[in-house]
């Protein structure tokens, strides 16, 4: 009994009356959290010892490549779901996420260009961890270029999420790149199971960022899926009836 | 024991062996498909010197990492037609409904690639070395990591090739979604080869490679096998 809301997350009709009232909510916490984490982060954190005021970067930089890569996971699980348990929504899911990763993976790698230039000399250097969010971007790229070749809805669906199943062989590389290979990009800086390297008058501004980075995704994530949704079942009548309500 | 009662597993054996031999005869058979990609292979080689100009020290240093690049955009230019000529005659929608799991069929078919293209292109690298001023240390370690490395190559796009082969005009996004993979073996390749030109051990390289040539032949042929089945449906 207490599993039925989960097994009912799958119909899409379900999924589209349920989340339209999570929406405002999700929106509301994403700017409560991104506005006092960018104006603690960007205004009252104590400058950096080493870089100044250009680490100040860190507050998008590093929420965004948190969830380029958490974006490709819920992606590729969301395809295999898909794949194993023939749900339709995890597909809708999936297709979703990768415009979001793309968008976010671009963010990252462009952030961390323009912070490169300030503390390293150079906007591009072949480092590890640079040139594996790049393929990052390219698998997400690959992915969305799949989607787009298909004509039938269900194989594109089916293949993209083979695609990005196989691509997940690469992320644990890309999550691991800064600890094995020691080049030019600073080591994670922070980690759960041991004490910080970052200060707590910085680290706090940083998770609050994280935090809303991962409500904004949450809800661009929810908002896509129902825009597709509604492109996907328009024939149906409940979404004549739910258009209808809404014009 | 008779053969009839061993498990369906076990009959995979000469299935895979006829396949193989089939696809081998075929290749054979298509001179033009062998010796294109590795004229490509040459061409290419020879026009990089004229691009970036012919000084040895220069070529010697960047030799490893040429020759690794030609090989994988040539690997890829020959993928494309893997699957292409049986989807359109219809013999791989049979293959689905022979008895023998597909793993095997797709197995065959990236082996017959290999054996036609990485093969040959491995065993053509020497002289390629000889022409791009590669030091003498390097040519044992070039060659052992081309054979190891086309053979991953060939199973990776193998993956790719069977998700476009519904596609018309499939070979860019062929390229666009299998070179993302192909970046470990290229790390890893180039890494072993440069590291035996500089005099260091070289083995550990190598046997991420074979440990890459490993999980691909174990993964690969499932996720083309299943690509080929989606592939069928469009």
């Amino acid at each position: 009994m207490a599993w039925e809301w989960f097994h009912r997350l799958g119909s899409p009709r379900w999924f589209y009356h349920k989340t339209g009232a999570w929406l405002p909510w999700l929106a509301l916490a994403s700017l409560v959290l991104l506005a006092v984490g960018s104006a603690w982060g960007l205004g009252f954190a104590p400058q950096d010892a080493k870089q100044g005021n250009s680490y100040r970067i860190i507050y998008i930089h590093v929420p965004a490549a948190f969830l380029a890569l958490a974006g490709y996971y819920i992606m590729a699980v969301s395809g295999a779901i898909g794949l194993i348990w023939k749900m339709k929504l995890s597909f809708v899911v999936m297709r979703a996420a990768a415009p979001i990763g793309a968008a976010l993976t671009f963010i990252a790698l462009f952030t961390g260009a323009l912070w490169g230039k300030p503390t390293w000399g150079t906007y591009w250097v072949w480092d590890a961890r640079i040139t594996s969010m790049l393929i990052l971007l390219l698998l997400y790229i690959g992915v969305l270029a799949l989607s787009r070749a298909f004509s039938r809805e269900q194989v594109a669906d089916r293949a993209c999420a083979l695609l990005a199943l196989v691509g997940t062989v690469n992320i644990p590389i890309i999550y691991k790149s800064v600890d094995w290979w020691f080049t030019l990009h600073q080591p994670a800086s922070i980690k759960l199971t041991q004490s910080n390297s970052i200060d707590p008058s910085m680290f706090y501004p940083l998770l609050t960022m994280i935090a809303g980075f991962y409500c904004f995704y949450a809800w661009t994530l929810i908002a896509h899926t129902r825009s597709l949704v509604l492109q996907r079942e328009w024939r149906t009548q409940w979404v004549q009836q739910a258009l209808g309500e809404g014009s | 024991m008779p053969a009839e009662t061993a498990p369906t597993v076990f009959r995979a054996g000469p299935g895979f062996a006829a396949l193989l031999r089939l696809e081998l005869l075929l290749a054979l058979r298509r001179c033009a498909d062998i010796a294109n990609p590795l004229l490509f292979f040459v061409t290419v080689l020879a026009l990089l010197p004229l691009g970036v100009g012919p000084e040895p020290e220069l070529l010697a240093r960047m030799a490893p990492g040429l020759i690794w690049v030609v090989a994988l955009l040539a690997t890829l230019l020959s993928q494309e037609s893997l699957f292409r000529s049986d989807f359109e005659d219809g013999s791989l929608e049979q293959l689905t409904l022979c008895p023998q799991p597909l793993y095997f069929a797709v197995m065959a078919k990236a082996a017959v690639h290999w054996l036609v293209t990485g093969l040959p292109l491995a065993l053509l690298s020497p002289l390629l070395g000889l022409m791009l001023s590669l030091p003498v240390e390097g040519y044992l370690c070039l060659l052992i990591s081309l054979l190891l490395g086309t053979a991953s190559l060939s199973l990776i796009g193998a993956v790719g090739a069977a998700l476009t082969v519904a596609l018309r005009r499939a070979g860019l996004l062929l390229a666009l979604i299998v070179m993302p993979l192909y970046v470990p073996v290229l790390i890893f390749g180039t890494g072993a080869v440069q590291a035996a030109v500089d005099g260091y051990a070289y083995g550990a390289q190598l046997a991420v490679l074979a440990g890459l040539l490993a999980a691909a032949s174990a993964l690969a042929p499932l996720a083309a096998a299943g690509a080929i089945r989606i592939s069928l449906d469009n």
